[in-house]
């Protein structure tokens, strides 16, 4: 590779590592792009009412496992006086509560915050093949007759799946559907039929349970789906409209035929589900899910330090910003300034003081710091020490300067004490230098060229969406130091060139 | 005016000027090593160098290094009345102080004003303070002698020494041109104080024209003689000074300010690793053209007379042109 062309990757190196970072914690991680952007999630709470009849008591309640579109991010328990294990996999969470006496009703509570997410992970895992079911007759041979019929009618697992559930809900003339409805009364007998169906045709399928996540519900009902497996992947289907795939909304509970909630030495009085909607800042939840997820690359944000340290990284990561505004500034359009980057730190300056105040703030420091500068001159002062006196004097101006403004009632006087008076005093050096060399006008004019560029660098950190991506995803300054890597070859001209040569854009002279 | 600048951009580069931008990227970082900025960066050792190589510079009279010696400043003039001070690592003229003699006890400096021996110690001890040095590290300052500019200029300057800036790439002459002080630039030979820059012939070293900033003049706004068509005297000493200083610092884009003694003839003032661009206006020409003619060239290792020979042919015009009319 020549030497020549390296900057090129090393540019693009950087802007797709920043880019790539970015579009994870955006796209996976749910990192919210704009600023104060809240999204829903859902407190769903469990309330199993019991009534105690001799010996030890045990409940289990079915806890909300891996479900697509929601994650859970926080959960607890109130059972007082109750032992609690928690049994946990994949796709059955379970809560055992256990007792060894109990002699008065008693109310458990589960309360989980569900957060939505997005990301598609399998329902279930990998069925085996289902037996196919022994029946009596006349059912085995209906059974046989079913299979038959529909497996004529359709093509796949899917138009299987719709069409015994087309059939099982529209009860016209098969009076083989008949003879199995006879037996069923409520909609979960209902699944398990359609279950049974279709493990005569040797399709596994799978009872999905859960709860719409929509509106806010005293209390809930649990809907069962149809989860259905082709050989490669799960289809959910709604038993009763036989509409395939995951109803909006839909958070998954638990897998099978087990209840939700079982309990034995007592009475299962009521189970109660309740949902109630919450607004959580998208960023908190973001988190909650770099949380869950254990992602590393979700960890590294300065939202983890300490607060106060967090204020300081968020002007730190700024500063890049600042600093690609002024290489802007020097190397397309042309401006000059006294030190490179002195006006970076004036503009952190003018976070504190705001524009128009730190401007004239600025230019009465700096005016005053200058004349009492020349008076120094004329002591014939060695250079550091008349430095030094100058740094003295601009620290001794800016508490004069906040002292008089506190009485005054003006708080920005206060503020003033951030400018970077080493840096002014620099300026200030400078300008004097270039007063007596160039002469007054010069010097005025760099002044104000630095001052300008402070202003130009401070709109940019200003601006809240920058601050903002630099605190959540510091990945930014890589790209902006790819840009800046980018913009060291750029060997055009600058904007001010275009004025100062126009003499010799007539072609030849 | 912001409507115009896409096709001045087109215009400036069809008429090959050349950008600071690409000047620092695609000249001084290539061409100009890091090793070898001391040598022109440090005035003390390009003097000691060029005259090591024996090129003409102006003498050294001392160098003040300590702040005690700034008070014994008497003891290093050794009796020179004439003198002229400088930061070793100045830049862009800051820093310079010019006595042309003494009176009583005091000293009188270029502009006739006069200047107390308190006056000069304490400059001296800015110099070494690194008031004037880049990034302001502690410098030394430098003694030399003052040069007695040639006559031959009498009417194209207003007080102080005019110079002459010849660009040198990778060892040949590519532009040169001519910095008078006027009254408004207070006698420096600085371009953007209101001296004039007037560009120079190559071959012949004939005057072709001046600008005042960015204005073309066709005569000294003080003197009220024509700056074209000026003959510079020892034209080709000059411009072959320039050449070997190629040899001498080993840069490939280089500035080389001299000037005309009227007893010593051309001096080498200073060497400049980043020569600035205004030549360009001077010359009415972009330099992007010339530097490319030499680049086609892959001759390394010419003698500075052959580069100095081609320099002269590719670049030089007609001399009856050049003195019948003024280019533009």
């Amino acid at each position: 590779m020549s030497k020549h062309r390296q900057w090129i990757v090393l540019s693009l190196l950087l802007l797709m590592l920043g880019g790539l970072i970015f579009a994870y914690k955006v796209m996976w991680l749910g990192f919210p792009v704009m600023p104060d952007l809240t999204s829903k999630a859902w407190t769903v709470q469990v309330r199993l009412e019991i009534q105690p009849e001799d010996g030890p008591v045990r409940a289990e309640l079915k806890l909300p496992s891996r479900s697509r579109g929601f994650t859970l991010s926080r959960e607890n328990f109130i059972s007082r006086g109750f032992g609690l294990t928690l049994d946990e996999e994949t796709f059955r969470r379970q809560a055992d509560w256990a007792i060894r006496e109990l002699h008065e009703p008693r109310t458990l509570y589960y309360r989980a915050t569900i957060i939505p997410e997005t990301g598609k992970r399998r329902f279930a895992s990998r069925p085996r093949n289902p037996q196919t079911p022994q029946l009596e007759e006349p059912f085995a041979t209906a059974l046989a007759e079913i299979v038959a019929n529909v497996r004529e009618e359709s093509a796949d697992t899917e138009s299987f799946t719709a069409s015994i559930l087309f059939r099982l809900n529209n009860t016209g003339s098969d009076e083989n559907i008949k003879l199995f409805l006879s037996e069923t009364e409520e909609s979960r007998e209902f699944v398990r039929l359609a279950q049974k169906l279709l493990a005569g045709a040797g399709i596994p399928s799978l009872q999905i349970h859960g709860v719409m996540l929509q509106n806010e519900v005293q209390r809930a009902g649990v809907r069962t789906l149809l989860a259905v497996y082709d050989g490669e992947d799960w289809m959910l289907f709604d038993p009763v409209t036989g509409h395939q795939g995951l109803p909006d909304g839909f958070m998954i509970w638990w897998r099978g035929d087990e209840q939700l909630a079982e309990v034995s030495g007592a009475q299962l009085q009521d189970v109660q589900i309740s949902i109630k909607q919450s607004f959580e800042s998208a960023l908190e939840l973001a988190f909650e899910r770099v949380q869950l997820k254990n992602s590393r690359i979700g960890k590294i944000s300065i939202l983890q330090l300490p607060v106060q340290t967090q204020s300081v990284y968020e002007v730190l990561l700024l500063v890049p910003i600042g600093i690609l505004v002024i290489v802007f500034l020097r190397n397309f359009i042309g401006f000059s300034s006294f030190g490179t980057f002195a006006p970076v730190l004036i503009a952190l300056a003018f976070r504190e003081t705001e524009l128009l105040k730190g401007i004239l703030l600025f230019i009465l420091i700096v005016s005053l710091g200058l004349f009492f500068r020349f008076y120094l001159e004329r002591l014939r002062l060695l250079l550091v020490p008349r430095l030094a006196a100058v740094v003295t004097i601009v620290v001794l101006l800016m508490t004069t300067i906040s002292i008089i403004s506190n009485q005054l009632g003006a708080e920005t006087g206060l503020s003033i004490s951030l400018f970077p008076m080493v840096i002014i005093a620099m300026v200030i050096e400078r300008m004097s230098v270039v007063w007596e060399e160039r002469g007054a006008l010069t010097s005025i004019r760099e002044g104000f060229g630095s001052l300008m560029m402070a202003a130009l660098a401070f709109l940019v950190m200003s601006m809240d969406i920058l601050a903002y991506w630099v605190t959540v995803f510091p990945e930014v300054n890589l790209i902006v130091l790819g840009i800046i890597v980018a913009s060291g070859r750029y060997t055009g001209y600058r904007m001010t060139e275009l004025v100062r040569f126009r003499q010799l854009a007539g072609g030849k002279g | 005016m912001l409507g115009k600048m896409p096709g001045r951009v087109v215009r400036l580069k069809r008429s090959g000027v050349l950008g600071l931008n690409r000047r620092n990227g695609d000249y001084i970082m290539k061409f100009n090593r890091r090793r070898f900025y001391p040598l022109v960066d440090d005035k003390v050792l390009c003097k000691k160098r060029l005259q090591e190589q024996g090129l003409a510079v102006p003498d050294l009279i001392g160098i003040v290094r300590w702040m005690q010696q700034a008070a014994q400043i008497d003891e290093l003039l050794k009796g020179n009345s004439e003198f002229v001070i400088k930061p070793a690592h100045g830049s862009g003229g800051d820093g310079i102080l010019v006595i042309t003699h003494r009176k009583s006890d005091y000293f009188v400096d270029s502009a006739g004003v006069l200047v107390q021996h308190a006056d000069l110690e304490h400059h001296l001890t800015n110099v070494i303070g690194g008031l004037y040095s880049l990034g302001g590290q502690p410098d030394v300052a430098m003694i030399e002698s003052l040069v007695h500019f040639d006559p031959a200029f009498s009417n194209l300057t207003y007080h102080g020494v005019p110079d002459i800036r010849v660009i040198v790439y990778r060892g040949y002459p590519v532009m040169a041109m001519t910095r008078l002080p006027t009254r408004q630039s207070h006698g420096k030979a600085n371009l953007h104080q209101g001296a004039i820059g007037v560009g120079i012939d190559l071959c012949s070293g004939i005057t072709v024209g001046g600008v005042s900033g960015n204005d073309p003049v066709s005569e000294h706004p003080d003197t009220g003689s024509a700056v074209a068509g000026f003959r510079i005297p020892h034209w080709s000493r000059i411009v072959s000074m320039a050449a070997r200083c190629y040899e001498a610092v080993g840069l490939g884009y280089l500035g080389v300010d001299i000037v005309l003694d009227r007893d010593l003839g051309p001096l080498i003032l200073e060497l400049n690793a980043r020569p600035g661009l205004n030549i360009q206006i001077a010359n009415r020409r972009g330099l992007c053209e010339r530097l490319d003619a030499v680049d086609e060239l892959e001759t390394e290792g010419q003698t500075h007379e052959k580069r100095v020979a081609w320099a002269c042919k590719t670049f030089g015009e007609p001399e009856t042109d050049l003195l019948t009319h003024t280019p533009w």
